[in-house]
């Protein structure tokens, strides 16, 4: 262990790499999800398409894509910016999914209601539909961060140095704390950004988290409403 | 779409199909690894889904463990294993590796296809004086069964596209003639073997969606289908509302 | 109505979020291209330092790196980016200016089918066979090149001292290396032609040495730099035939930098001897220290 200590400053630096790789990732990925999911959500023809299309981005090997992907944009394959586009494609996978299934949890009878207001459907979907559909997304979120932050050790093989540079490396020299290390640091960092997401969205939604558990679990009895899935 | 027509071309070379290292032997490999992996899973997960679902206790315990086991890099992690097992054990950490990746989702499947039951059905099972058992068996299960098929797929498309980094420790698989070409350069390999792991993923995925429609029980799947295309049917007090749960890609990670 | 207030927290989010995108751009920019250094012109003293994803030519790189800052040099380190293949074009592109690489191997890089073998030949050819950007500075002794290498008591058990020797071997062997080893020239293909041993192959990649010493392997691809050659009493065959070029350890760099890079580094590259290079590789595997320490240790006593 004493691997660890004495190299506190490398742990350190590749984990802010890696958190930095892996946020843009995830932004990048939810934000591009909304327009997406929204798109596929509402327009019946696109829903099957996009739904389908991106999910199936999900069964392209990691490596592979890595190493694709610069042929198709002209990136560099050992930028960073390579790492990210393949991690977003990911997050894409998992997300799109979860908007459209997160818009469809509204209920239309709210939804009318805010119509009837005299909502037009720019003001309902920032207003009503996307809070609404909050508890889906943000679980989505959750799942597609930890699997961002885990996906992204896979960019040393192609050069990108993050904490996978721990596992090559610690496998090289027969260090096994250092690959430890890199296990920990890796599975701590994204336990913190689930951690900060949950608060997030209880901050952000605060009333999914004034119901105490057991009438939360009484409802979904009930109504299985989907934020019941996929949550931990 | 050059670059698609060589993959192509390198992927029907019949050199690619014969040899110590036929495409087909690596496909053996590939899926002998997920069958093996997810197999293992599921004996460990489903049984404790199961108790969890029924007792309705442990699942803040089940949560904590899926969640830790989720944020544990697959990659990272083999590569753990086989320098604590050393060498002559790598088929061990790779299999170990890979049950761990399956094990959060068949458990969530096997829990939540549980607790997705309205609790009047079991309550009514109970009226008419079925035991425990029986309502675990005749009556828990099979409802919740679509739910755990869906856990089942996505740990499937989980571990097949993983299995890809066993080729990095030498187990083979569709993964080695992508890490041979990324050393090399040779683009077609990559993408040759990348397009037979997609391919894999997919038709196991087919599969699974078939397994899933059929894993429903016969009673309720006239509903299921009238239900499946309007968005927000699923509201308060609507008896049977297992579709709101199916096909959720929620549940997946990867490496 | 909770609505409005759901608002106001959204809104700080969001300029929260636009804060830190800003702020990200603002010190390293993942879209970015290149870093302007290998681009600029010859005047500013800034050079960006590469290496392999291999911890002992990382040691090099950071022998390199640090003896430029010493010279004055503002250096931005670009290390462990993979193989040659993954690493070359960024070479000729100008984004890396100097790296340490291995004579033979860069040579059977750009002229595959070169006859030179021995140091003095390799090392001539490959200053003829670089593209125009490119340059290589003086080579060291230390060489760290491919071999092919046996556990003792195979070598003993079979009698076995050279590659040529393989051949009276009547079992069956396995080679093993990395997976890239399958399709190069010296590889299974290479084998058979120059010394008409035929092998099985395994793609034991980075646990290449232990699969020799757990038999799952009988050959191994080891390059000869490395400690446990020593600490394992690993048997290297000798190569009559040639069919591994001679490696040693060499700058390449930007042909229009070449010069005062030379300055600095082939002082450095004197007096690198093979001794010294497999010294470094046992503090870092055997010592677990880092590069950086290992590197400064190392000027410190021949800067």
């Amino acid at each position: 262990m004493n691997w660890i200590l004495e190299n506190l400053d490398l742990i350190g630096t590749l984990a802010l790499e890696h958190l930095r790789q892996s946020l843009w990732a995830i932004a990048a990925g939810f934000l591009v999800s909304l327009p997406l999911g929204w798109a596929a959500w509402r327009y019946k023809a696109l829903r099957g398409l996009v739904v389908t299309g991106t999910g199936l981005l999900y069964t392209i090997p990691s490596l592979a894509l890595l190493m694709i992907l610069p042929v198709v944009t002209g990136m560099s394959a050992i930028s960073e910016a390579n790492l990210i586009v393949a991690l977003t494609i990911y997050a894409l996978a998992i997300m799109v999914r979860c908007v459209v299934d997160g818009l469809d949890s509204v209920d239309p009878q709210t939804r009318s209601a805010a119509t009837a207001m005299g909502y037009g459907p720019g003001r309902r979907f920032a207003a009503v539909e996307l809070p609404l559909a909050g508890p889906v997304i943000l679980a989505g979120l959750r799942v597609t961060s930890v699997s961002t932050i885990s996906l992204a050790t896979v960019g040393i093989l192609v050069g990108v140095t993050n904490l996978g540079y721990l596992f090559t490396n610690g496998l090289q020299r027969r260090i096994i704390p250092e690959v430890l290390a890199g296990v920990l640091a890796v599975a701590l960092i994204a336990l913190i950004i689930d951690l900060l997401l949950v608060l997030a969205g209880r901050w952000l939604m605060p009333w999914t988290a004034a119901q105490p558990r057991r009438a939360r679990r009484a409802r979904r009895a009930r109504n299985r409403a989907p934020q019941a899935v996929g949550t931990r | 779409m050059n670059l698609l027509r060589e993959a192509f071309t390198w992927l029907t070379d019949p050199a690619q199909w014969g040899g110590p290292n036929s495409l087909l032997l690596l496909l053996g490999q590939h899926l002998m690894y997920t069958a093996l992996a997810v197999a293992i899973a599921a004996v460990i997960a489903i049984p404790a889904g199961w108790a969890i679902g029924h007792t309705g206790r442990g699942r803040e315990i089940a949560v904590a463990v899926s969640g830790l086991a989720r944020a544990v890099p697959s990659f990272g992690l083999l590569i753990l294993l086989v320098l604590l097992a050393g060498v002559l054990h790598k088929p061990e950490a790779a299999v170990i590796t890979f049950v761990l990746l399956a094990i959060p989702s068949i458990l969530a499947g096997a829990y939540t296809g549980l607790e997705s039951i309205d609790r009047k059905t079991i309550d009514a099972a109970r009226a008419m004086g079925m035991t425990e058992r029986e309502i675990l068996a005749k009556v828990e299960i099979p409802l919740g069964l679509p739910l755990l098929v869906g856990g089942l797929r996505s740990a499937i498309l989980q571990v097949a596209a993983t299995v890809t980094i066993a080729a990095y420790v030498n187990l083979g698989g569709l993964g080695l003639p992508i890490i041979t070409g990324l050393n090399l350069r040779r683009y077609d390999m990559v993408l040759g073997g990348a397009l037979l792991v997609a391919a894999l993923a997919l038709i196991l995925e087919l599969l699974m969606a078939l397994a899933q429609k059929m894993s429903v029980p016969r009673g309720l799947r006239s509903t299921r289908a009238g239900d499946r295309d309007a968005p927000g049917g699923h509201g308060a007090g609507n008896g049977n509302t297992l579709e709101l749960q199916i096909d959720r890609p929620v549940e997946r990670t990867r490496t | 109505m909770k609505f409005p207030m759901h608002k106001a927290r959204a809104a700080s989010v969001l300029a929260l979020a636009g804060m830190l995108a800003l702020a990200g751009c603002g010190s390293s920019d993942p879209l970015a291209n290149e870093p302007s250094a290998g681009a600029s012109g010859e005047s500013d003293k800034s050079v960006v330092v590469g290496s392999q994803a291999y911890y002992s030519n990382e040691i090099i790189a950071e022998i390199y790196a640090q003896a430029l800052e010493k010279a004055g040099f503002t250096v931005e380190r670009k290390f462990n980016i993979g193989q040659r293949d993954a690493y070359m074009p960024q070479l000729e592109n100008g984004s890396i200016d100097i790296m340490p690489e291995y004579t033979g191997n860069l040579l059977q890089y750009f002229e595959p089918k070169t006859s030179a073998r021995a140091s003095e030949d390799v090392y001539d050819e490959l200053g003829k066979a670089l593209p125009d950007s490119l340059a290589v500075l003086d080579q060291a002794q230390a060489s760290d090149q491919d071999s092919y290498t046996v556990t003792e008591k195979f070598a003993k058990d079979n009698s076995v001292s050279s590659i040529e020797d393989l051949a009276k071997v009547s079992q069956k062997l396995t080679l093993g290396g990395p997976p890239e080893l399958a399709e190069r020239p010296y590889g299974p293909k290479g084998l058979s032609k120059t010394y008409g041993v035929d092998v099985a192959f395994s793609a034991t990649g980075d646990t290449t040495v232990e699969d020799l010493n757990a038999g799952t392997v009988n050959v191994a691809n080891v390059f000869t730099a490395d400690p446990r050659i020593k600490t394992d009493k690993l048997v290297v065959l000798d190569d009559p035939k040639a069919l591994f070029l001679a490696s040693n350890v060499v700058p390449v760099v930007e042909a229009d930098k070449s010069e005062e890079l030379a300055a600095v580094i082939n002082p450095i590259s004197a007096k690198l001897s093979a001794e010294e290079l497999v010294n470094l590789n046992v503090q870092s595997t055997v010592d677990q220290k880092s590069a950086q320490d290992i590197a400064s240790a190392w000027l410190g006593s021949n800067g």
